[in-house]
This record gives structure tokens, sequence and C-alpha cells, in this order.
């Protein structure tokens, strides 16, 4: 499971499932680049990497704003010469029903988890179609079945499913080399799922949390861990023939 | 190897690949080997088995053929015996056996599906229910492990020709995913996945090519291998056996300790369309 020399960029790797992928990717010999809007925690995890002898630098990065994309892009080119691997990771969840929705609120979630992954899938494109590569979107197993009380993150993430498969073939058509596939993790123990809960009130917070385990047959929620092997692996080469899939990693949560 | 590589190898494990002595059985069986696994090497064709696994042992690997007809209760049986005898472990059953047989739906047999339903189907049942029976909590070895199933793209979607042989397939997926919710549910720490290759250039992507000419869709195996690379496969190449060795691997491994019920496609785009 070699990534050996390979230039990768994480989005919001600074904690939970990115940070746990940047740091399998180090280990499987990438050079990673630790995107995220919070600089102290983005930084945090490129040390982390370096102190260890492998190889990580940070760059802050708001994956909503276009010019950033653009600047850390020609960045990494400037730097390494070569970027082939993407990691688009960074997302938020709000847990709320649909009658409670805003506008707002709907738009921010839509515009992080979705939006982002076009802008960056789209910048990352324009100059890995010189060397090949393989682009990650994360999505959720929230892209594939429902949730309640998660009507925003749903679409979103539906969205990046439905998003991978077009550039999936987009790709292969122009010849470009590069592969692109969606992750589909289930209820994995970091602060995007932790923060979710906290914003409920505890009563709520504590229903939504055992109706949440209750419902993975495994009986237990992921660590960020489990879920950077299997985005390492796509963004391998060991998936050379992968491409416009969907790689779930759910403890049985959708298959049952 | 560092501790984070090695999950995704297969050191000090033991693992089972049925109709391991051609195409993608055999390419899982040496893979699986040179990740570190002591592996057992079933099929019917014993001998074929036999050469691969003394050329795996010639190579410092730990390899052990055995005569094993998927559809025998009393070979599984047997290899549960040699699984104890030699290492005392069992850690992976790769379900791989499998036949094709083709043909316009109308002109298929009964006597067709029954064969094909008993290859393809009943050995996944007999082979799950023999590795459970292993793995579980309180059996003989009770280390947990992982089953992988090879379903196919035609347990996903419909291909002229595939009726008969899809049927089959897309009884592996669900049986599958019914098995792994029920052993994660009863907490056996046995996971079951699904591998879906699209067409892979084996012996049997040959038959499944020759078919296209037989049903009268294409004149022949050249023109069906184009017309699949240049209007069905967005990757334009058929997969190799390399391909689906590598994804068995990851599903075999601990690197994929959170992944059950899942159906995992390898096909160059082919089902993204």
């Amino acid at each position: 499971m070699s990534c050996q020399g390979k230039v990768a960029l994480v989005t919001g790797g600074g904690v939970g499932i990115g940070e746990a992928t940047c740091r399998s990717l180090a280990a499987a010999g990438a050079i990673v680049v630790v995107t995220d809007i919070d600089e102290a925690s983005g930084s945090r995890v490129a040390e982390a990497i370096n102190a260890e002898g492998k190889s990580a630098i940070f760059m802050r990065l708001d994956v909503c704003d276009e010019p950033q994309w653009q600047a850390v892009i020609a960045q990494v080119i400037e730097r390494y010469g070569r970027l082939q691997i993407l990691i688009n990771n960074a997302g938020i969840a709000n847990i709320c029903g649909i009658e409670d929705e805003t506008l707002a609120g709907w738009r921010k979630t839509n515009t992080i988890n979705s939006d982002a992954v076009f802008i960056g899938t789209r910048e990352a494109i324009r100059v890995m179609k010189e060397t090949g590569g393989s682009i990650v979107n994360i999505s959720s197993i929230e892209g594939i079945v429902g949730d309640p009380m998660l009507p925003a993150y749903n679409a979103s993430k539906g969205a990046v499913r439905a998003f991978t498969k077009s550039v999936a073939l987009y790709c292969a058509d122009k010849n470009y080399g590069i592969r692109v596939n969606s992750v589909h993790p289930g209820y994995v123990t970091t602060p995007l799922v932790s923060g979710a809960l906290a914003r409920l009130a505890q009563i709520d917070a504590e229903a939504f949390a055992q109706r949440v385990v209750a419902n993975i047959p495994m009986g237990r929620m992921a660590e960020p861990a489990e879920i950077a092997k299997g985005i390492v692996f796509l963004a391998s080469d060991d998936a050379s023939y992968m491409t416009g899939s969907e790689l779930i990693m759910d403890g049985g949560y959708t298959a049952r | 190897m560092s501790k984070e590589l090695a999950v995704f190898g297969l050191e000090g494990k033991v693992a089972v690949v049925t109709g391991a002595g051609a195409g993608i059985g055999e390419a899982c069986a040496r893979l699986f080997a040179k990740a570190g696994a002591a592996v057992v090497l079933g099929d019917i064709n014993v001998e074929a088995c036999e050469r691969i696994a003394a050329e795996l042992n010639g190579q410092g690997l730990q390899a052990k053929a055995v005569r094993l007809d998927v559809t025998s209760e009393d070979d599984w049986a047997a290899l549960k015996q040699t699984l104890v005898s030699w290492k005392n472990r069992w850690d992976v059953l790769l379900n791989n056996a499998g036949i094709y047989i083709g043909g316009m739906l109308e002109n298929n047999t009964s006597a067709q599906v029954g064969k094909i339903n008993q290859i393809n189907i009943e050995s996944v049942f007999l082979g799950t229910r023999a590795a459970v029976d292993c793995m579980k909590p309180g059996a003989c070895f009770a280390n947990g492990g992982s089953i992988i199933n090879l379903s196919s793209i035609a347990g996903l979607i419909g291909v002229p020709g595939h009726s008969i042989y899809g049927a089959t397939k897309g009884a592996v997926r669900s049986l599958t995913k019914h098995s792994a919710v029920e052993f994660a549910k009863f907490g056996y720490g046995v996971r079951v996945n699904s591998l879906h290759p699209g067409l892979i250039e084996t012996a049997m992507g040959d038959q499944a090519l020759q078919d296209f000419v037989d049903i009268g869709v294409v004149a022949n195996v050249d023109e069906a291998a184009a017309l699949l690379k240049s209007a069905m496969i967005p990757m334009g190449r058929l997969g190799n056996v390399q391909d689906i060795a590598n994804a068995a691997l990851f599903l075999a491994s601990d690197a994929s300790t959170y992944v059950t019920g899942i159906e995992l496609t390898v096909d160059g785009g082919f089902c993204a369309a």
C-alpha cells in the first residue's frame, strides 16, 4: 500500500478523519500538504508528521474560497512540481429537522460540503492531468441513506456521491489518468460528530447517539484511523482499476 | 514495516482461497502469500494448486494445496481438519470459485440453472458456514475473520447473455449482506463483503466475450473487447487479475476493520455511468 513520493493534499486535515488520513498517507510515503481553515490544528498535524521523520507541510485553506484554492495549489506546484492525490475531506454537520432548518444553515452546509468539493476537484484536475492521480471525495453513509435529522447534510453528501461519478467519467473520457472515487464513512468518533451532538440539548443528544449506535450492526462507532486506511487504499495505485466507485466503511450500517 | 503499514498486510494470518488454480483466485492466493499469510489454495484442479504452492514455498512463502470441490460438504469438513493440523488458525476466506454459463435466457435450461446455482451460490453458503463455524467466539479457532465473496458487476446491473450467471452473483451480493449483518449483530468478529469485478482478462472473461458473439451482439471476440473498451468501460481497458487481488487484500486485511456488508466495485468505472 504505497504512496511513496506522491504529493497529497488533504482538506480539513487538522482533526478527525482528515488528521488520521494525513498521518496514514505520510506513513505510506506521501509528501502531505495538510490544509485546514484552523491554523493551530493543521500546523500541529504537519509538525507531528515531520517529527516522525516523514514529510508534511501546513497551508491554510478555507475550502469555500476559490482564489485561495488557486493560490494553495500554485504554491504546491511551485514547491513540489506536482499534485497526485487530493482528499476532499473538509465538512460540517448540523443535526436539525427540516422544519427548523434555515436557508442560511442549508446553504452553509452545502457550500462547505458540496460546493467546496467542486472547486477543489476542478482546481486539482487542472494540474493533476499532467501526471495522473487520484481524487478521493469524502461523502458519507448519509449520501446513500437518509436520516430524519440531517436534511442538509444528506443533500450535500448525496451531491458529492453523484458529482464523484460525473468527474470520474470525465477524467476517464479525457484519458487524464485521474481516478475519482467517493468514501462513505458511517459514524466516526470525530469532532464533527461530537460537535454536532454538543449543539443539541443533552437529552436529544443522548437519544440521537443511542439511535445511531443501535443501528450499527458492529455496535460501535469507527475510529478515524480505520477510515483513513480505506482512503489511503483508494489514493494508492492498488486501486488502479477503481474509478467512480463508492467505498463504504460503516460497520454494516447501510447493509441492514 | 511500520505498524501503520503492517495493517495492510496479512502477517501471521491464515487464508483460504477457493478456485485458486487459475485466474483471479490464483492472483489472490499469490498476493495473500506475498503479504505474509499462510495460504491454503483450494480447487478441483489440485494439480494447478500444487504447482503454484510449490512455487510460493520455493520463494520462502507459506502455501498449501488441497483438493476442494466447493459444492462438497465433505471437502469443507476435510479443509477444517487441514487447517487444524497446519497452523491451527483461520482468518480469511475468499469464496472465489465459480463458473460462467451464458446464452439467451430463452435458451437456458433448468439443468444449467441448477448447476450454476450450486457452484456459484451454494458453495458460498457452505464456505461461509464452514468459516464462521471455526471463527466465531467459542469455536475451534475463535479469532474472528474476514470473508470475501466474489460477486460481479453482473450482480448489480443487467447485461445481455448474463441472466442466469448474473442471478447467482446477485444472490452472492445478498447473501453477503445478510451474513455480514447477522455476524456483526451477534458479535462474531467476522466481516463479510462482496467484491464486484468488471470484465477481467481471464479464461472466464474470454468465455463472456465469446458469449457476446454467440448471442449475436458482435461478430467476433475482438469486436466484443473493442466495444467494451470504447463504449462501456470508461477507463478504456479490461481489468486484470492484479486489480482484483489488490482490492481483495484490502478487504482481507486489518486495513478494513470497520468494513462489513459492503459491495466493492472494481470495474474501471463501468457502473458509474
